[in-house]
């Protein structure tokens, strides 16, 4: 199974789970996590109305191969899948899924933060937003910054 | 030596998704973005010093004393936003 897609079509965190898990008996944890586009960014509810993700097609998929690549040198880890949608997106739809499997909770929870902080600061996709008052680039966080670093990944993106 | 240079989103909307740049051999990122600096006009104001540029060198994060070999394929962008 790929371990990384970037793709337009939404996706099942089940069925991604279930292939995960799938012949490996060892597996005793999995952790997963969904990001989804919010209705807002700092303004009223329902000013986003829509979201555009734009990538760097070969380079994301290479950056989230090396972060997963990572993953399994620092945590106990026996599995990993990462899918990232790109396109045209609405605002409650499903952004990205990250799943771990381990034998035990704590590294798959470990892994799955650390792969998140990696792709958010890493990894090459753009959000574009259309509000009320036109289409606008979405800013990079400094709090993603400093949540990258606790993991010692050098991160100088905001 | 010429150079492949790409351009993601707000750097693409304001300098096309792609051109090629004819550089002296052995030139870093950093001279690189100089060179397309030198231009002046939509250029000078998307890849401005004080601007928030990042770069890749061969599809992999780099920064700008990195030398571009022959061959390579360069793209500038803002910082990433995905997740």
């Amino acid at each position: 199974m790929a371990r990384v897609t970037v793709q337009a079509a939404d996706f099942d965190l089940s069925a991604e789970v279930a292939a995960l898990r799938e012949g490996d008996g060892g597996v005793g944890a999995v952790v997963g996590f969904i990001g989804t586009v919010r209705d807002r960014n700092g303004g009223q509810a329902g000013d986003v109305r829509a979201m555009e993700l734009e990538h760097y097609p070969g380079m994301t998929e290479r950056a989230i191969e090396a972060m997963i690549d990572q993953a399994f040198a620092r945590f106990d880890i026996r599995g990993a899948r990462v899918i990232h949608r790109v396109g045209q997106l609405q605002p409650r739809d499903q952004i990205v899924l990250v799943a771990v499997s381990s034998a035990h909770r704590g590294q798959a929870f470990m892994a799955c933060e650390f792969l998140m902080d990696y792709l958010k600061t890493q990894a090459p996709f753009w959000k574009k937003e259309t509000t009320p008052d036109g289409a606008r680039w979405v800013d990079a966080r400094v709090a993603d910054d400093t949540a990258a670093a606790r993991w010692g990944i050098p991160a100088g993106n905001a | 030596m010429k150079v492949q240079v790409r351009y993601f989103a707000s750097l693409r909307e304001a300098l096309g998704p792609q051109e090629t740049v004819d550089l002296p051999a052995g030139s870093t990122l950093g001279q690189l973005r100089d060179a397309l600096l030198a231009r002046g006009g939509r250029h000078a104001q998307a890849l401005a010093r004080g601007r928030a540029v990042r770069c890749a060198l061969n599809q992999a994060m780099g920064d700008e004393t990195l030398a571009i070999p022959e061959g390579a394929e360069v793209a500038f962008f803002p910082p990433v936003t995905g997740g």
